[in-house]
């Protein structure tokens, strides 16, 4: 067998072995979520993490028509949610109307038009980041939450 | 180089230039710098994107899947008796296809080897496969790359005495040959780790500054290399690396590379890194093994 062959061969190996894929749930226990300060650190790191998008050139635009409000407690959720915290993620988002009976949307329709790059997505993901930095999150725990937010990219990146 | 060679030689290439011309394809918008810190590598010794010692599945560079990267870097690695100096540039495409030049000096600085001077130049490329080190937490696949390095022995100056100019007079079958590897790897955000394994089919002696092949064997091994790197903050890495090596030449009895690094990275425009390295053994004549600082400094976007 030639040497290329062998090496497509370990490269194959290695696929196999990978489609022993885990599926993104929250921690089961609560030390992320602990570590982030609890409900009152995710809403602090939530409360800075946002003005920070918002100021962010590289993604502000795309926040142009949504409901910050909304979005602020969604994401307290969802950060406490994965963290192990004592929170139901609904993952629903209303659309900001008038009359304020906009249409329900999930992750991936919520998305879908925004036509978000892996660059978007990363700069949210930096922005996320220095907003925990900022909240003296230890690293470890700040990546063991970006841990599990890095999987929605394939749901939100839609470029 | 031989038949046996050819083939797989020309898949690659074949598969290199249709990656290469999709990427282009995709990366003529202005470069984005929109990966996250670090998550480009840094340069490796032979000037693909790796670690210090190992090319990694990481494609250079911090443009995404929609743009493309480059930069341009210096290495030097002094230990008792040798350094080595390697500067060159790298290219990131679409966060696909990574083409890299690099130029090697190696020079001794102990009597009677001590006007040694050596030179190599290294062609490299690199296509990633499958998967994505950052995004896929939920999954063990790693990001799978391919790669090759033509390496171009310039030959030998400072032994002129003896009538040494070429690699071959040392015992090397060839002045020039190709490096195939394939590199997996894995960043565990759960972990704050780094992981990676490279399987590189070589022939090349300390890299081919000692040419390729020898009275101890000409045929290309398959030799591990392994980089682990624990992620401090988003700034720092702090890691260590073993490459093993063929021992083809009589008089030279290598065996590996290790060493224990400190990456730092204050910008997306630079990264600084720090390593004691150790190269073992380099000749019969000089028993000593050879350790030393290895310093890096790439810089670009």
């Amino acid at each position: 067998m030639s040497i290329f062959s062998r090496m497509v061969a370990v490269a194959t190996g290695l696929l196999l072995a990978s489609s022993l894929a885990v599926a993104q749930t929250p921690y089961t226990d609560d030390s992320v979520y602990q570590g982030l300060g609890g409900k009152e650190g995710i809403k602090k790191i939530v409360d800075t993490f946002i003005p920070l998008v918002l100021a962010d050139p590289r993604i502000k635009d795309n926040f142009a028509d949504f409901d910050m409000e909304q979005l602020n407690v969604r994401l307290q959720e969802q950060f406490c949610e994965f963290a192990g915290g004592p929170c139901k993620y609904t993952g629903k988002y209303r659309d900001k109307t008038m009359d304020g009976v906009g249409t329900v949307r999930d992750m991936t329709t919520v998305h879908q038009d925004l036509k978000i790059t892996n660059a978007m997505f990363n700069a949210l993901t930096e922005d996320l980041q220095i907003a925990m930095e900022r909240h003296n999150v230890p690293n470890s725990v700040a990546n063991k939450l970006v841990a599990k937010l890095a999987p929605m990219q394939r749901a939100i990146v839609t470029k | 180089m031989n038949h046996s060679t050819s083939k797989p030689a020309l898949a690659l290439s074949i598969l290199l230039a249709l990656a290469t011309i999709n990427a282009t394809a995709q990366s003529q918008a202005a470069p984005d710098m929109g990966k996250l810190l670090a998550t480009g590598g840094v340069s490796q010794v032979e000037g693909a994107g790796g670690g210090g010692i190992v090319p990694w599945a990481l494609i250079t560079g911090y443009g995404t899947r929609d743009s493309w990267g480059a930069n341009a870097h210096y290495t030097y690695v002094s230990t008792q008796d040798y350094k080595l100096d390697t500067y060159g540039v790298a290219i990131g495409l679409a966060d696909r296809v990574e083409l890299s030049v690099a130029s090697q000096t190696f020079k001794g600085s102990l009597a009677p080897l001590d006007n040694l001077n050596i030179k190599q130049d290294i062609l490299g490329v690199k296509v990633k496969l499958v998967g994505d080190a950052v995004y896929e937490q939920d999954s063990w696949l790693p990001q799978i790359a391919v790669g090759a390095m033509y390496k171009d022995n310039k030959g030998i100056k400072g032994l002129g005495a003896l009538g040494v100019t070429n690699v071959t007079q040392l015992g090397a079958k060839e002045d020039k040959g190709y490096d195939y590897y394939v590199a997996a790897t894995k960043i565990l955000l759960e972990q704050s780790l780094l992981l990676n394994l490279t399987l590189r089919a070589t022939q090349a002696n300390q890299m081919g500054l000692l040419g390729f092949g020898g009275d101890q064997g000409d045929s290309r091994k398959i030799m591990p290399e392994v980089s682990a790197a624990y992620l401090v903050n988003r700034h720092l890495a702090v890691g260590a690396e073993y490459r093993r090596k063929p021992h083809n030449l009589g008089v030279d009895p290598e065996k590996a590379y290790y060493d224990a690094f400190l990456a730092w990275f204050p910008t997306k425009h630079v990264s600084v890194t720090a390593a004691y390295a150790n190269l073992g053994k380099i000749t019969v004549f000089n028993p000593k093994t050879q350790r030393g600082l290895y310093l890096s400094v790439q810089t670009g976007f």
